[in-house]
């Protein structure tokens, strides 16, 4: 095992002393709470750590989520795959390909028992056994409970594998379903949108690396750095909003001054995630601020979310002016018509939660233990 | 004897596809290409508003991310008789330059390249010599020995960890693998300059369509405003942005991509002898520089050529009802035996293959049943290539299409750069070399059309959608429309029955379906497996020479088997919230 992999080598290719790296232990045993004289084991471990094994599995899905991934600008994706984490299975990026490719995965499975991360992207059809989704001959359901049964965490990239997305809508002909209607006995972080921005999705990896843990996630599993405001709370429109300047038509004077789209059918009030905060592609722009009303592609059921209208059609009512209310205290009674969705999938989640919970704690008393 | 070899997944492509071949005396003899994954967007897209599916049918596909939406578009707009303003015309023209630029040059380095760069090779090269390449092909200032060097430190460092991670289990020190250490390294230091150079080309898109993947579209024009004495819209400062990733853009295509594909494929010039399978090709046509769309003025020409013959390029009417025609007659559907055009298109899912887990999707080897999510589409009857390779043979042979010369000439220097005659591109090396071409000129287009955009707006125009059809209520009761556009792997179409303002059918036939279509009602392979026939394959075990030839097409499954219909259409509420 090569010093190199560790994530002290990857600290100090990044400049980063020794001094600061011991400073940083320190930091991070008090901020487990644990004795001053963890230290240097937490020292000792990051020393020597290998990069965290993951298998990233592709279902039934456009392929959007790995795009995304890639254009990551901090870190660099290339980083992340060659410095920071052991990409061992991804059918659109790894070389190998047939038995080699799934030997590949065997393989990284059987050495990081528990170990590893279980990357989910797409939504997972179980309808007629499953059979609309095939890989090596083997039904994506399969593989999925198969991958998930000794992985010490599951990130659920993107709305296919958080809600199902667009297969999932009406009428669902495959039945397709996101990854925790399936697995449920594994802490699994909801890293919805279609596709998730690329730094969300960095951030996230980078979050369990760094920090040792996994983010703080609310009660639909998603990580509340990211998924913590509505994107009409940090909207560049919003003033125009408040100021009751709307965007009539597409091109109208409005338009073209940057007025506020809400009567353009824009979800950004109803919906949860970082757009208008990281905007896309290094924080150049994002949907509203290009002209188009936010299709709220984050929330649960969103293709459905219209009731038969057409997405362009503005919601009756503008839940929650405060800032930062998020789903947890708001409740689900004013998410309009994705109201019974949410609620059942929020019933669903609070088990969830509270494995997540258990596992946290979990982790935090290995911690103690080892060091 | 023959042997059988089945290679599932075949990696480093979108979706999922499954190759079983039979291999005797060193030779691939037959084929058969499947589908396995299905969605059923078509059936989704029913009965909702025509303006809001382009959003729905964009994530057909994440990875040519914008086509499926600006066909979408193009589909409604055609049925609805909308005509756009003439700036939302050339952004569109532009997001859909820019989308095959990326798409190629992604598909080149990470996804097809790992089947012609032997990785840990790279480790053996002296950085000089690299350089010294590197330098005499190309004026690319990141060619120093240092630069290799360190690039070199940075793979023993991956190399050595004993982590191999997306390069583990892989075909290397394979003899088919033939390039020097040295080119092995600079084609890794390209692969990550390239993954680093696609996250900035995509911003144009996000400039137009506020992200990237899946920017956004809209129907009758596009959203993005233009106000060039406004802080909120496209102004000037949005302008000089694109105008800057387009010249970055032309300069890493043409000082990075095509140096790299011509100097990698001098020593694979016996990839040029085989893998060009049916010698049929189809396009619809893109980049009109006429008005209203009008193919004549395509700069990549409409047309369709049979058995190789460069001579006669035929004519190609879609909406004819006898010449675009999909069958299912090795397909999972309740068939259509004699082939519907696509606005009649009926498709109902019936899976009859074996159960899973299975070894093989015929135990006879002969696939005379059904195999595959993917049905057949046919033009008049032939079975028919579509992409990169396929429009740059038609714009090679169609000396009245607006951009013939241009093309001929960019065709000619590379074949002559290589010491190939014009029969090379007929092979799995000249769909690999068509791709590369066509980026140069996509690049070059695309610097045009910002241009023609730049100048509109200073002449006065800042219009960027046309609000008159918006409104249902404007709408005749019943009407059909085609969308048409040449994606980055090939004609694509998508065909919209509106009746009484919703979608009451929506049909898709795509490059992959195409290109991977399994057998039809006479037999007649589709692409992919008809490319096979006669490949080498040096291991059997190790099939390099197999996905050369599969990758050549840039496959794109989840663009393909998208096609279902369930017999009963009911919602089916309790599984989503299940």
């Amino acid at each position: 095992m090569a010093s190199q992999d560790s994530f002290y080598q990857y600290l100090r290719n990044r400049g980063v002393s020794r001094r600061d790296f011991i400073k940083f232990c320190t930091v991070m045993a008090a901020s487990l709470g644990l004795d001053p004289g963890a230290t240097g084991a937490i020292a000792e471990a990051l020393e020597t750590k290998r990069r965290m094994p993951v298998i990233w599995r592709n279902f039934q899905e456009c392929t959007c989520c790995t795009e995304s991934f890639i254009r990551t600008q901090h870190p660099k994706a290339a980083d992340i795959i060659m410095t920071m984490i052991s990409l061992d299975y991804h059918e659109t990026l790894m070389v190998a390909s047939g038995h080699q490719a799934e030997e590949a995965a065997q393989k990284a499975m059987e050495e990081n028992r528990g170990n590893y991360i279980l990357a989910v992207e797409g939504a997972i059809p179980v309808k007629d056994d499953g059979m609309y989704c095939c890989i090596a001959g083997r039904p994506a359901l399969d593989v999925l409970k198969e991958d998930a049964k000794h992985a010490k965490a599951i990130i659920a990239w993107g709305s296919c594998a958080v809600n199902g997305c667009v297969q999932a809508a009406k009428p669902n002909p495959t039945g397709a379903v996101p990854v925790q209607h399936i697995i449920k006995d594994k802490p699994i972080i909801n890293v919805p949108g279609c596709p998730p921005i690329a730094e969300v999705m960095a951030g996230v990896i980078t979050h369990v690396l760094t920090f040792e843990r996994l983010p703080e996630l609310d009660s639909q599993g998603r990580p509340k750095t990211f998924y913590g405001h509505r994107i009409h709370d940090k909207c560049n429109r919003r003033a125009y909003f408040d100021a009751g300047m709307f965007v009539e038509n597409f091109d109208d004077q409005g338009a073209r001054e940057g007025w506020c789209l809400y009567k353009m059918g824009c979800k950004g009030p109803n919906t949860y995630n970082s757009c208008s905060n990281l905007e896309w592609n290094g924080g150049l722009s994002y949907p509203i601020k290009s002209g188009h009303p936010c299709i709220g592609c984050s929330e649960f059921g969103f293709w459905d979310n219209n009731g038969g209208k057409s997405m362009y059609n503005h919601l009756s009512e503008v839940p929650g002016l405060k800032i930062g209310v998020n789903v947890d205290t708001f409740g689900a009674a004013a998410v309009g018509a994705a109201v019974v969705g949410a609620a059942a999938h929020a019933g669903f989640s609070a088990v969830t939660k509270k494995q997540l919970e258990k596992q946290a704690s979990d982790n935090s008393n290995k911690n103690k233990v080892e060091g | 004897m023959a042997e059988r070899i089945v290679v599932d997944p075949i990696t480093r492509i979108e979706g999922h596809l499954r190759v079983e071949a039979k291999v005797e005396g060193g030779k691939i003899i037959d084929a058969a290409s499947t589908g396995t994954t299905v969605r059923g967007i078509e059936i989704i897209a029913r009965d909702r508003d025509p303006r809001d599916v382009w959003a729905l049918v964009q994530r057909i596909c994440g990875v040519c991310t914008t086509t499926h939406a600006l066909t979408s578009i193009r589909a409604v707009e055609d049925a609805l008789q909308i005509r756009v303003p003439k700036n939302a015309d050339l952004i569109r023209k532009i997001m859909l330059a820019v989308i095959q630029i990326h798409d190629h040059v992604v598909h080149f380095y990470h996804l097809h390249a790992p089947d012609w760069v032997d990785v840990p090779n790279a480790l053996q090269a002296d950085p000089k010599k690299t350089a010294e390449l590197a330098q005499s092909i190309s004026r690319w200032p990141k060619s120093s020995v240092g630069y290799f060097r360190d690039m070199q430190d940075k793979l023993k460092a991956f190399v050595g960890s004993g982590q191999l991670g997306i390069f583990a289990n892989a075909y290397w020190g394979h003899p088919a693998y033939k390039l020097p250490p040295e080119a092995n390294l600079m084609a890794v230091a390209h692969y990550l300059e390239a993954l680093d150079w696609q996250k900035e080309i995509v911003k144009i898109h996000t400039v137009f369509g506020g992200k990237n993947p899946h920017p956004n579209y809209l129907v009758g024009g596009m959203a993005s405003a233009i106000n060039i004495d406004g802080d909120n819209a496209m102004n000037i400062e949005k302008f000089n942005l694109v105008g800057r990733l387009i010249d970055e853009t032309m300069e890493f295509v043409n000082e990075v991509y095509l140096p790299d594909l011509l100097a990698i494929a001098s020593f694979y010039k016996d990839t040029a002898t085989y893998g060009g399978g049916l010698g049929n090709y189809l396009c619809f046509g893109d980049f009109s520089v006429a008005a209203n769309n009008d193919p004549s003025g395509f700069l990549l020409p409409r047309g369709a050529i049979l058995n190789k013959n460069l001579s006669e390029v035929l004519d190609v009417d879609p909406r004819d009802p006898q010449q675009i025609m999909e069958y299912t007659d090795h397909s999972w559907y309740e068939n259509s035996k004699n082939g519907l055009h696509p606005w009649e298109g009926e498709t109902n899912l019936k899976y009859t293959g074996p159960k899973a887990p299975y070894q093989t999707l015929d135990e006879s080897g002969n696939f005379d049943k059904p195999y595959s999510w993917i049905k057949s589409p046919r033009w008049k009857g032939h079975a028919m290539e579509v992409g990169p390779l396929a429009r740059m043979i038609v714009g090679y042979a169609k000396k009245d299409a607006p951009s013939h010369d241009f093309i001929k000439e960019e065709i000619d220097k590379a074949l002559g750069g290589l010491g190939v005659g014009v029969e090379a591109l007929f092979s799995t090396l000249g769909r690999t070399a068509a791709r590369g071409i066509e980026s140069k000129l996509c690049a070059v287009w695309t610097k045009r059309f910002f241009n023609e955009l730049i100048a509109n707006v200073k002449a006065g125009d800042q219009k960027t959608f046309n609000q008159e059809k918006w409104e249902p209520a404007t709408w005749p009761k019943e009407c059909k429309g085609v969308g048409l556009t040449e994606a980055p792997r090939g004609a694509l179409s998508h065909w919209v029955h509106i009746k009484d303002g919703k979608v009451a059918n929506y049909q898709c036939v795509v490059p992959s379906t195409w290109n991977g279509s399994p057998k039809d009602a006479k037999g007649q392979h589709g692409a992919y497996e008809a490319s096979l026939m006669g490949v080498p394959m040096v291991k059997q075990d190790q099939p390099v020479e197999l996905l050369r030839t599969i990758h050549s097409f840039d496959p794109c499954l989840a663009c393909a088997a998208h096609i279902i219909d369930t017999e009963t259409r009911e919602t089916t509420k309790v599984e989503i919230l299940r």
